[in-house]
């Protein structure tokens, strides 16, 4: 009997006379090859009901806690467990099945996992972004364990004739407490996995003081060993027989199109095979693709090769004056005039007008690419009325969904595997490269691996919305600041769905604008309105990072102005301990708390000022620096957790930015895995330090004008932070599971420039620093 | 018709010999622990040994590399475990991982030529290879323990 519907996987053999070493991951190995026993098939999904409410029920597929569909033993006791949402470098492929691990009682050295295909409906939602895997997925993975071990708990006692409360699993033995008898877990495989998945109400959860696995922190990443020898699967890396490589080429402006192309030099290039047209949509695209032509040959570089002989003509289109200097001075005029107000307490207007003192800044971040060291990439076959995709994307359930839509076929008869993902950042929830290589597959006849060339990925992103945030404070003569208005003016990433959109979404909003906070009697908070020229999606924490970027920096101004320490201010700002709902408040609608429910997820102040003092105190605010450095301090709530961060920066005497250390602190609540959560906040200081120094994309004529890491700077080795310090507030089970990949970006920014304001007296404004600090 | 001495073991390729030496190797002969991040040699994520030297084999065309032995991340050592290789599952480096073939391809060669690297070296050399998710700080650790024997 085979497991999870991977009896589907086409046999991925290696072509004849290579000697490449397939990776595990595109392997049936274990059950499937050995005969294994399902835990059952043909039941009803069971959904999963949750001791916290959260949104997950809201999203496709929702949650699905059966171990029918997730957990497998064999019977010489190997178990099985399948991670359904996508590794992307957060570390969930190791931190849900060991939840899940934990709670049946299996020994996790026993333990294997595999992907689950793109099935929403079958697994639960698996789009594998807004920092959710964690919150919406532990307590069905929880409830999952638990199910299996009381189902293998069940079987043990009937084979012994007594009651189940008799007995009891324990690190992957099933223990008479009559007589003391012991039965593996593989002898009673066969016997649980005929059970019926027993009811939520009936399931008993572990007591968290004996959880194995969960929280220690010393569970390594199950791919480790396999990336550190080459081994990882990465979607970049996956193998049909007979692929062909591809490579297209892209209208160079967003929403131009394809008049007419010679392929004749191309076709002359050794190796190219075929040139074939790539069917574009109408600009919004959506996740569908540009159209362009593709380049079809024995392999990649060849296609390359053959893709720079190929003569285009396009037409460009609507967007073809996009240019980033002119927009920008476009976004700084809407700034300066009033915008649709979409929060309003007390009336700042007046409070602004009568104050002894008005502070004003105006602050701006470009567009930024998500450059994930693996390019889009995806290799799909389509033949006979099936679709097979090996995709390295965050969202295998919608990609599958909209692969059967274009191609016009049954989901059924889709397939979507998702290997590891070689970083992804928000950009890999878009699939238009997989539809691409569907496309391509289909025109050619054969299998197709198409990749994004860097140059390729740089042009053509979902890029990080470009943004001017203006913030007048008003002051008393005391020096309480009374007054707050918050102008942001951004193109919102729903342009990239809906023709015309031209304001912030609610989503947006709720990203660190209309949740403020911060206790000002008179706040006022407007959105105005900015067309959207260029595609635009989710860049790690999103629209948090140009909120969160003015609102601390602010904070660091108005601190200065009135010669107040800046995290006095910063907690004073804050206010005493409260709960902020923004539902309260004038002009808010629709108000988005992360997609999860306020009322488990309420803007809790004292676990923000909280996550501010322990930073503040790792970072021994307040001690004595040499002249040219500095601390600077941030904090800020982004998907449900609480995050500070402490920068100290250095100046020397030529300008020269460096970051000898970082303090941060985070509040996640209940968390599994405390040295993941640490990797993402050491990786969110690398890659806040690169937005905040170097990166941007800049379009002119409507096209990019950055291509590859020459021109789009990331941080590398010899400048990144080292002594990242992370901190994590303890919680236990009380406290709901909050968000970990994204929450660290959000603070880096204002926090370095807050330190380096107070490095060296100069206030950082404009994104990236780039040569504002030369001397 | 070229030959490539491949982890001790000799391979023809029949293609274009002008065709960087990555995509020979992971298009042609499977060998996909060899990343492209870049094509440009600006990111080191391609990096293999050639002769023994750390290159980046986007920038090499394959006709350039015959006849010479050619070490892929698979090649490194027969069970996974040089040095480096161990010092990097020591500090848990890898987020993504993608990066990580490279970044080791690239240590090993530093380590074989300064096996006591200064922070300045580590620097100079490592600063080839870009790991967008950050695992800088795990990087340096792990190069230090492989350094130190640890
Ligand atoms: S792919 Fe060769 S250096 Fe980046
Ligand atoms: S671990 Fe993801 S790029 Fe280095």
């Amino acid at each position: 009997m085979s497991m999870f519907d991977l009896a589907a996987v086409p046999p991925v053999t290696i072509a004849p006379g290579s000697l490449a070493n397939v990776s595990r991951r595109f392997v049936l190995k274990g059950i499937v090859a050995s005969g294994a026993l399902v835990v059952g098939t043909g039941l009803a999904p069971h959904r999963a009901l949750a001791g916290w409410a959260t949104g997950a029920d809201k999203m496709p597929g929702g949650t699905v806690y059966d171990p029918h569909v997730f957990v497998a033993i064999d019977p010489s006791g190997e178990v099985t467990i399948l991670a359904a949402r996508s590794e992307m470098g957060t570390g969930v492929r190791t931190s849900l099945p060991m939840v899940v691990a934990d709670e049946m009682e299996a020994d996790w050295s026993r333990v294997h996992v595999v992907q689950a295909p793109g099935d929403d409906k079958k697994y639960g939602n698996q789009n594998t972004d807004g920092s959710r895997s964690t919150r919406h997925f532990v307590q069905p993975m929880r409830q999952c364990g638990a199910a299996m071990r009381m189902m293998l708990e069940r079987a043990a006692a009937v084979r012994w004739g007594i009651d189940p409360a008799q007995v009891r699993a324990e690190n992957h033995v099933v223990v008479s407490l009559v007589s003391g008898e012991r039965i593996g877990y593989g002898e009673l495989a066969a016997a649980a996995s005929a059970l019926p998945t027993p009811p939520v109400g009936e399931l008993k959860l572990k007591d968290p003081k004996d959880f194995r696995y969960i929280g220690t922190g010393t569970i390594p990443i199950v791919d480790l060993h396999d990336i550190t020898t080459g081994h990882a699967g990465y979607g970049i890396d996956a193998k049909i027989p007979g692929m062909k490589f591809a490579v297209v080429a892209r209208p160079p402006v967003v929403g131009g199109k394809l008049v007419s192309y010679d392929a004749s030099e191309a076709l002359k290039v050794p190796g190219v095979e075929r040139v074939v047209e790539v069917q574009g949509w109408p600009w919004p695209h959506k996740f569908y693709p540009m159209g362009g032509v593709a380049v079809v040959a024995r392999n990649t570089g060849s296609a390359i090769k053959g893709r720079e002989k190929l003569r285009i003509q396009w037409e460009d289109g609507s967007n073809a004056g996009y240019d980033s200097a002119a927009y920008r001075k476009q976004l700084e005029a809407t700034a300066r005039q009033p915008g649709l107000v979409v929060r309003e307490d007390g009336d700042a207007e007046a409070a602004l007008k009568s104050a002894a003192r008005v502070i004003s800044a105006e602050y701006y971040i470009p567009h930024l690419a998500h450059a994930s060291m693996e390019p889009p990439s995806a290799t799909v076959h389509v033949a006979g009325g099936k679709c097979v995709a090996y995709a390295a994307t965050q969202d295998a359930g919608g990609c599958r969904d909209d692969l059967a839509a274009m191609l016009k076929l049954p989901a059924a008869d889709v397939t979507v595997y998702t290997p590891l993902l070689g970083g992804a950042f928000g950009r890999k929830s878009a699939y238009d490269f997989v539809l691409e290589a569907a496309l391509v597959s289909q025109a050619v006849g054969a299998p197709i691996k198409l990749t994004w060339t860097r140059e390729d990925d740089i042009r053509h992103d979902f890029y990080h919305v470009v943004s001017v945030e203006r913030i007048d404070a008003g002051v008393d003569s005391g020096g309480k600041v009374l007054a707050w208005r918050h102008r942001s003016v951004a193109p919102t990433i729903f342009a990239s769905f809906v023709k015309g959109a031209d304001h912030e979404s609610p989503v947006e909003l709720g990203m660190g604008f209309i949740d403020n906070p911060f206790h000002i009697a008179n706040l006022r908070c407007e959105n105005g309105k900015a067309e959207a020229h260029t595609r635009l999606g989710w860049f790690r924490s999103v629209s948090n990072i140009p909120h969160a970027f003015a609102v601390q920096s602010m904070v660091g101004e108005i601190a200065a102005a009135l010669g107040r320490d800046p995290k006095d201010m910063l907690l004073e700002l804050i206010g005493p301990d409260r709960i902020v709902d923004p539902r309260q408040s004038a002009g808010v609608k629709d108000y988005w708390n992360y997609g999860d429910p306020p009322e488990t997820y309420p803007i809790d102040t004292a676990r923000l000022k909280r996550v501010a003092e322990r930073a503040a105190q790792a970072a021994g605010w307040g001690k004595t620096l040499p002249k040219g450095e500095g601390l600077g301090i941030a904090a800020h709530r982004s998907f449900l957790s609480y995050v500070a961060t402490v920068v100290h920066a250095k100046v020397d005497e030529h300008g020269r930015l460096s970051v000898p250390a970082v303090y941060t602190s985070i509040d996640c609540g209940f968390h599994i895995n405390p040295e993941r959560i640490r990797s993402q906040l050491e990786g969110a200081a690398v890659m806040g330090l690169a937005l905040t120094k170097h990166s941007r994309i800049t379009f002119k004529r409507g096209r990019v004008e950055q291509d590859n890491f020459d021109g789009f700077v990331v941080t590398r080795i010899d400048e990144a932070p080292l002594n990242v310090h992370v901190d994590i507030v303890p919680a236990d089970w009380t406290v709901p599971a909050a968000g970990v990949g994204e929450p660290g970006m959000p603070p880096f920014a204002p926090a370095l420039c807050n330190a380096i304001f107070t490095a060296t007296g100069k206030r950082i404004r404009s994104l990236p620093i780039g040569d504002q600090l030369a001397i | 018709m070229i030959t490539l001495q491949l982890n001790g073991e000799q391979h023809t390729y029949d293609g274009d010999p002008s065709v960087p030496l990555l995509w020979v190797l992971r298009d042609e002969f499977g060998l996909t622990g060899t990343k492209f991040g870049c094509g440009e040699g600006l990111c080191g994520a391609c990096t293999v040994h050639l002769a023994g030297a750390a290159v980046r084999s986007c920038q090499i065309a394959a006709g350039d590399a015959a006849g010479k032995p050619i070490v892929t991340i698979e090649g490194l050592d027969p069970h996974g475990d040089h040095i480096v290789q161990r010092a990097w599952r020591e500090t848990n480096a890898p987020q993504c991982g993608y990066c990580h073939a490279g970044q080791i391809m690239q240590a090993a060669a530093l380590l074989a030529a300064h096996p006591k690297p200064t922070e300045a070296e580590v620097f100079a050399t490592m600063a080839g290879n870009i790991c967008r998710c950050g695992c800088y700080q795990r990087i340096a650790e792990a190069i230090h323990l492989a350094a130190t024997g640890a």
